[in-house]
C-alpha cells in the first residue's frame, strides 16, 4: 500500500510509463488481433499497462538503489585515498541487528496486544476451558524462552561484532552447561507432555459410560460442499445408514428396514441445549472434510468409510456469547477445515446453543427424514408393514 | 612425534590417472550431461533457484487473492486465461496454486535444490574425494530431477489445470477425477513427476552416503568431518529410508485412480447420487504412508540448513562451533526420532486417541535435540569476533527463524492443543518459519558462502545485505500475524475469508501480509541480479576468501576434474580450530598437522589419541622446564 501511494503521486513518471509502453502495447495488440479477437468492440483492459507501469516504477527504484550503492563505493574509495578507514560494515550490521531487536520486540508487543485481542474468546465448551488453560500455560513457558533467546542472539551479534584487535574466545565445549540445557528443556517438556497426554485422553476417550445418561446424539455428514444434520426422534436412537441407499430423496442413505430410522429428524441449524453433553457422529460421503467449531475447541475429520465422533458440552448459549462479545448477530459456526474442493472455503453450518426448553420446542418442529415423498416411493403408507419393509429395502438397494 | 604426522603413501598411485590425461570435454559433456560433482551442484542450484522463483510467483498470486478477494485484476486474466475469468482467480485454480507452491518449495527447492546443491558440491570437497562414488548415477540424479520439474510445471498447460488437493494429496479428493478438476490429468502428472523426483532423490542419497562412508581422505575420520557433512550424510540416510514409503503410497494411489482398486477408498457417494463401487479401503492409510515420508521430509529440509548454518556461523564468528559432539548427537537424535513422530500430523483424523498420545510424547522429545542445537548456536556466537558477511547474516536469520517457528511446534505437537490449531493459519505460520524461511535462509547462506567455490568469483556483499534485510523483515511481517489468525480459528487453504462473518476482521491483516510478501518477493531480484551478474562479472575470488579451515578451500579456485592437483590433502585435525590461543593466525586449516602447531595444541585435540596426548604432555612439560631454566 505504501508503495502505491508513493508512486501514484508522481504523475510525470506515469506519463513516462505510458510513453515507454506504447511500443510494447502495440506488439501485444498485434498479437491479440492475430488471435482473432476482432469481435470485441470496446478495448478491454488487459492489465498490461498497469503491469508495465509497476515494472517501470521498480526499475526506477532499482536505479536509485544502484546510485546509492555507487555513492557508498565512491565514499569508500575516497576514504581509502585519504588513508582513512573505509565504511565499517560490521558496525553497521551489528547496530542494525540491535535496532531490529528493539523494533522487533516492540512489534511483537504490538502484535500480541492488537492481533492478540482479535483471537477467539475463551472457550464456550467444558473441555475447551481445560485446553485454554493448557494453551496459556504453554504460552507462559515458551514465550519467555522465545524472547530471551532472540535477545541473546541479537545482543551477541552487536556486542561481539568484528574488531580487528580482538580474537574470538576459543571455547569448543563445556559439558556442564550442555548437560544443563539438555536436561532443562527435557524436564519442561515432560511436564507439558504429561499435562497434555491426560487432557488429550480425557477429551478423546469420552465414550458414554454405563449408567451415565446418554448424551444427545447428532449425526453430521459432510459432502461437497455442505453439512447435513440428523437428530434422533422420540426413541432417542439414530437409525442405521447405508451409503448404497443414497439417492436424491434419501440423501443420507437411511436404512428404513431399521425402525429406529423412522423418526430421525432433519435440521438446517445445529441447535443444541446448553450444559448437556453432545455427541457428534461425524460422517463423510465423498472426500475428507473436517468438522471444526472453533468456539467450542472442537475439531475432528470426517472420513468416508470411517465414522468418527467428538463429545463436548457447550457451556455458553448463543445469547450469552452475543452479550459477552457485544455482537448482537454472533453465531457459532461449523466450518470445514480439510481441503475438500473448490468451495471448501464456504462450507458453513450455524450452531445455536439454547436452553433446554427452547431446544425441546425447536426439536418438536423438525421434520423427519421419512418424508411423504419417500414413503410413497417405498410404498410405506398403504401396504401392511411386514411386506413393505422387505420390498422397500429391495427398492432402495436397486436405486 | 611420529604419531602426529600421517604418511602419504597410497594416495600417490591414484594421482597418475588424473594428472596426466586431459580427456576432451565437449560443451555437452561439460555443461549438460556432466558427471563432475561441481557442475552437477551448479545445475541443481540453478534449477532449484528457477523453481523457487516460480513457486514464489505462485504464492504472490494467491496472496493477492487473499488480500483483495472482491477485486478484479485484468492482468490476471491476461496471464492466466481461463484460470482467472474476469480477472479473478478461479477457486479451484487457487487450490492448484497452493498445492504446486507447496510441492515445489518442499520437494524441488528445499530438498533437491538444497541437498542436491550442497551435498554435491561439498561432500567430495570437504571429505577430500576426487568426485562422488558414482558420478554417472549423480548425473542421472540431476536429470531425473530436471525431468520431474518439467513434468510438474507442464501440468499448468493442460485443460483442467494442475493438481489441487494440497501438497499432501489426501485421497479420496486426489483419487477421484470427479471430485475436483485438478484431480484429473493434473494429479496424474503430479504423481508421475513425484516418482521421477523420488528416483532422483534416492540416486543422490545413495551417492552421498557411500561417498561419505568410503571416500574420505586420509585422516578424515568421522569425528573430523565438518557439521555440514554430518548433516548431509544423515539427511541422505533419512531420504533413503523414507522416500520409498512415499513411492509405495503413490503407487497404491495410482492403482486406485487408474485400475479400480480400493486401497484408500470406501463408501463414497459423489454429488449426492453417484454411489461409487469402492469398498473396504481407508483414506487414513494413505496419510500414514504419506507422513511416514512427510515428517522425515521436513527434517530432510531443515538438517542441511542446520549444517550449513553451523559451519558458516563458526567460520564467521571466528570461533569453534560450541559442542561439536552435542551438535552431531542431536542431529543423530533428530534423524532417529523423526521416524516415529509422523502421527502428529494426524491427531484429529479420528486415529485411535491412544496412538495420538504416543505420537505426542515422541514429538515433544524431538524438541530436546532441537533446543540443544539452538543453545549451541547461541554459545558459538558468544564472545566470538563476528564478521557480518552476507552468508553469515543468512545463517543468523536461519537461527532466528528456527527459534520463532520451533517454539510454536511445542503447541502443535501437543495433541490436545492441536484439536483447535490443526489446519489453521497457526500451522501455516509455524512451518513457514521453522522449515520454510529457516531452510531457505540456510540455503541462501550457503549460496553466499560457497559462491566463490562454485563460480570462482565473489558476490556483491552490499547487495547481499540489502537482500538479507528486506527478506528477513519481510518474512517476519508475513508469518508473524498468521499465528493470531490461527488462534482465531481461521482455516488454511481457504480461497476467500468473505463467507464467514468472523473471519472478515482479518482482511486488513491479509492485505498487510500480502504487501509484505510482495516486498520480500521483489527483494529477491537483488539476489537474482547479484547471483547471475557475479557469475560472469563478480570480483575474482581468492583461494580461501573467508579464512576457513575446511578442505574445500585448499582446492584451487579454477575447477579441475578431480578437485586437487597432485595428492588429495590429508587431514590432521577437526575443522573448527578458529582463534586458537597461541596460534599465529585465527584459523588453522584441517591440513595442518598438529606437529606444526605445538604452541597452540590443547589436550582437547587429543581426546581420542592417547599416544598423541602423551607426546603433548611431554612437550608441555619440557616447555615448562625450559621456562623455569630461564
Amino acid at each position: 500500500m505504501g508503495f502505491k501511494n508513493l508512486f501514484n503521486s508522481k504523475k510525470i513518471l506515469s506519463l513516462l510509463a505510458v510513453f515507454m509502453l506504447a511500443g510494447t502495447d502495440m506488439l501485444f495488440a498485434q498479437g491479440t488481433e492475430a488471435a482473432g479477437a476482432a469481435a470485441t468492440d470496446a478495448p478491454k483492459d488487459n492489465g498490461l499497462a498497469t503491469a508495465g507501469y509497476y515494472i517501470l516504477m521498480f526499475l526506477v527504484v532499482c536505479f536509485f538503489i544502484g546510485i546509492i550503492g555507487k555513492v557508498f563505493r565512491v565514499y569508500d574509495l575516497t576514504q581509502q585515498i585519504r588513508g582513512k578507514q573505509p565504511m565499517n560494515w560490521n558496525n553497521v550490521m551489528g547496530t542494525l541487528f540491535l535496532i531490529f531487536l528493539i523494533a522487533g520486540l516492540y512489534g511483537v508487543y504490538w502484535s500480541f496486544t492488537t492481533h492478540g485481542s482479535m483471537i477467539l474468546p475463551s472457550a464456550a465448551s467444558e473441555h475447551g476451558g481445560v485446553l485454554d488453560t493448557m494453551f496459556w500455560t504453554t504460552t507462559g513457558i515458551t514465550m519467555p524462552v522465545f524472547i530471551i533467546t532472540q535477545i541473546l542472539l541479537f545482543t551477541f551479534l552487536f556486542k561481539y561484532r568484528y574488531n580487528a584487535k580482538r580474537r574470538g574466545h576459543f571455547l569448543p565445549h563445556n559439558n556442564t552447561i550442555e548437560k544443563v540445557w539438555t536436561i532443562a528443556p527435557a524436564i519442561v517438556l515432560t511436564v507439558l507432555v504429561i499435562f497434555g497426554f491426560f487432557t488429550w485422553q480425557s477429551i478423546m476417550n469420552s465414550v458414554d459410560a454405563k449408567g451415565q445418561p446418554a448424551s444427545i446424539n447428532i449425526d453430521i455428514t459432510g459432502h461437497q460442499f455442505a453439512w447435513e444434520l440428523r437428530y434422533t426422534g422420540k426413541d432417542g436412537k439414530l437409525g442405521k445408514t447405508n451409503y448404497k441407499l443414497v439417492n436424491g430423496t434419501n440423501k443420507l442413505g437411511l436404512d428404513f428396514t431399521d425402525k429406529a430410522s423412522f423418526d430421525d429428524l432433519q435440521a438446517d441449524t445445529m441447535v443444541i441445549p446448553v450444559n448437556k453433553s453432545v455427541r457428534l457422529n461425524i460422517h463423510s460421503q465423498d472426500v475428507i472434510h473436517s468438522v471444526y467449531i472453533p468456539h467450542f475447541r472442537v475439531q475432528l475429520n470426517a472420513v468416508p468409510g470411517m465414522p468418527t465422533y467428538f463429545k463436548f458440552k457447550p457451556i455458553l448459549t448463543t445469547t450469552q456469547m452475543r452479550a459477552k462479545l457485544d455482537k448482537p448477530d454472533f453465531e457459532y459456526e461449523v466450518l470445514c477445515n480439510k481441503i475438500c474442493g473448490g468451495s471448501h472455503y464456504n462450507m458453513k453450518k450455524i450452531v445455536r446453543v439454547v436452553s433446554e426448553a427452547e431446544y425441546q420446542a425447536w426439536l418438536a418442529q423438525q421434520k423427519p427424514y421419512l418424508t411423504d415423498k419417500l414413503k410413497q416411493k417405498l410404498h410405506f403408507a398403504d401396504a401392511p408393514a411386514d411386506s413393505t419393509k422387505v420390498q422397500g429395502n429391495r427398492l432402495a438397494l436397486n436405486n | 612425534m611420529s604419531t602426529l604426522s600421517v604418511h602419504d603413501h597410497g594416495v600417490a598411485h591414484h594421482e597418475d590417472d588424473h594428472g596426466h590425461h586431459h580427456h576432451k570435454e565437449t560443451f555437452i559433456s561439460k555443461y549438460i550431461f556432466s558427471m563432475d560433482h561441481k557442475m552437477i551442484a551448479k545445475q541443481f542450484l540453478i534449477t532449484g533457484i528457477t523453481m523457487a522463483v516460480i513457486a514464489m510467483i505462485l504464492s504472490i498470486l494467491f496472496r493477492i487473492q487473499l488480500a483483495y478477494p472482491d477485486k478484479a485484476f485484468p492482468l490476471m486474466e491476461t496471464l492466466l486465461g481461463r484460470f482467472a475469468p474476469q480477472g479473478r482467480l478461479d477457486s479451484n485454480f487457487y487450490l492448484a496454486l497452493v498445492t504446486i507452491h507447496g510441492t515445489i518449495m518442499v520437494f524441488f527447492v528445499l530438498t533437491a535444490g538444497l541437498s542436491g546443491t550442497f551435498s554435491n558440491l561439498l561432500i567430495p570437497l570437504q571429505v577430500g574425494a576426487r568426485d562422488m562414488a558414482s558420478p554417472f548415477m549423480n548425473m542421472l540424479s540431476y536429470w531425473f530431477f530436471f525431468l520431474a520439474s518439467v513434468i510438474m510445471l507442464s501440468s499448468f498447460f493442460i485443460q483442467k489445470g494442475p493438481a489441487s488437493g494440497g501438497w499432501t494429496i489426501y485421497p479420496p479428493l486426489s483419487a477421484m477425477p470427479k471430485a475436483m478438476p485438478g484431480s484429473g490429468m493434473g494429479m496424474t502428472l503430479w504423481l508421475i513427476s513425484m516418482v521421477f523426483f523420488i528416483a532422483s532423490s534416492l540416486m543422490g542419497g545413495i551417492n552421498y552416503v557411500s561417498t561419505v562412508l568410503n571416500m574420505r581422505t586420509k585422516g578424515m575420520d568421522l569425528w573430523k568431518m565438518p557439521l555440514t557433512i554430518w548433516a548431509f550424510f544423515l539427511t541422505a540416510i533419512l531420504g533413503i529410508l523414507s522416500f520409498p514409503v512415499l513411492v509405495a503410497g503413490v503407487v497404491l494411489l495410482i492403482f486406485d485412480r487408474s485400475f479400480g482398486t480400493s486401497f484408500y477408498l470406501s463408501e463414497i457417494v459423489l454429488n449426492g447420487t453417484q454411489v461409487q463401487p469402492f469398498e473396504g479401503g481407508s483414506p487414513i492409510l494413505f496419510q500414514h504412508l504419506f507422513w511416514f515420508l512427510g515428517h522425515p521430509e521436513v527434517y530432510i529440509v531443515i538438517m542441511p540448513a542446520m549444517g550449513i548454518s553451523s559451519e558458516i556461523m563458526s567460520v564467521n564468528s571466528r570461533k569453534p562451533i560450541f559442542g561439536y559432539h552435542a551438535m552431531v548427537y542431536s542431529l543423530i537424535g533428530i534423524t532417529v526420532l523423526s521416524f516415529i513422530v509422523w502421527g502428529h500430523h494426524m491427531f484429529v483424523t479420528g486415529m485411535n486417541p491412544f496412538l495420538g498420545g504416543v505420537f505426542m510424547i515422541t514429538t515433544l522429545i524431538i524438541a530436546v535435540p532441537s533446543a540443544v542445537k539452538t543453545f549451541n548456536w547461541l554459545a558459538t556466537l558468544w564472545r566470538g569476533n563476528i564478521r557480518f558477511t552476507a552468508g553469515m547474516l543468512f545463517a543468523i536469520g536461519m537461527v532466528s527463524f528456527f527459534i520463532s517457528g520451533g517454539i510454536t511446534g511445542i503447541f502443535l505437537g501437543n495433541a490436545a492443543l492441536d484439536i483447535n490449531l490443526h489446519d489453521t493459519y497457526f500451522v501455516v505460520a509455524h512451518f513457514h518459519l521453522v522449515m520454510g524461511s529457516a531452510a531457505i535462509f540456510g540455503m541462501l547462506a550457503g549460496v553466499y558462502h560457497w559462491f566463490p567455490k562454485m563460480f570462482g568469483r565473489m558476490m556483491n556483499e552490499r547487495l547481499g545485505y540489502l537482500h538479507f534485510w528486506l527478506t528477513f523483515i519481510g518474512a517476519y511481517l508475513v508469518f508473524f500475524p498468521m499465528h493470531f489468525m490461527g488462534l482465531d480459528g481461521v482455516p488454511r487453504r481457504y480461497y476467500a475469508f468473505t463467507e464467514f462473518e468472523s473471519m472478515k476482521q482479518w482482511l486488513s491483516v491479509n492485505m498487510f501480509v500480502t504487501w509484505a510478501a510482495i516486498m520480500a518477493a521483489v527483494a529477491q531480484t537483488a539476489f537474482l541480479f547479484n547471483f547471475f551478474y557475479s557469475i560472469f562479472f563478480g570480483k575474482k575470488a581468492t583461494q580461501n576468501p573467508w579464512e576457513a579451515n575446511t578442505l574445500e578451500w585448499t582446492a584451487p579456485v579454477e575447477h579441475i576434474h578431480g578437485n586437487w592437483p597432485g595428492d588429495i590433502p590429508a587431514v590432521y585435525r577437526w575443522p573448527y580450530d578458529y582463534s586458537k590461543p597461541g596460534a599465529d593466525e585465527d584459523f588453522i586449516l584441517q591440513t595442518v598437522p598438529l606437529s606444526q602447531t605445538m604452541n597452540s595444541n590443547l589436550p582437547h585435540d587429543f581426546e581420542d589419541n592417547p599416544t598423541g596426548l602423551e607426546e603433548h604432555n611431554k612437550w608441555v612439560n619440557t616447555q615448562k622446564s625450559n621456562e623455569q631454566v630461564k
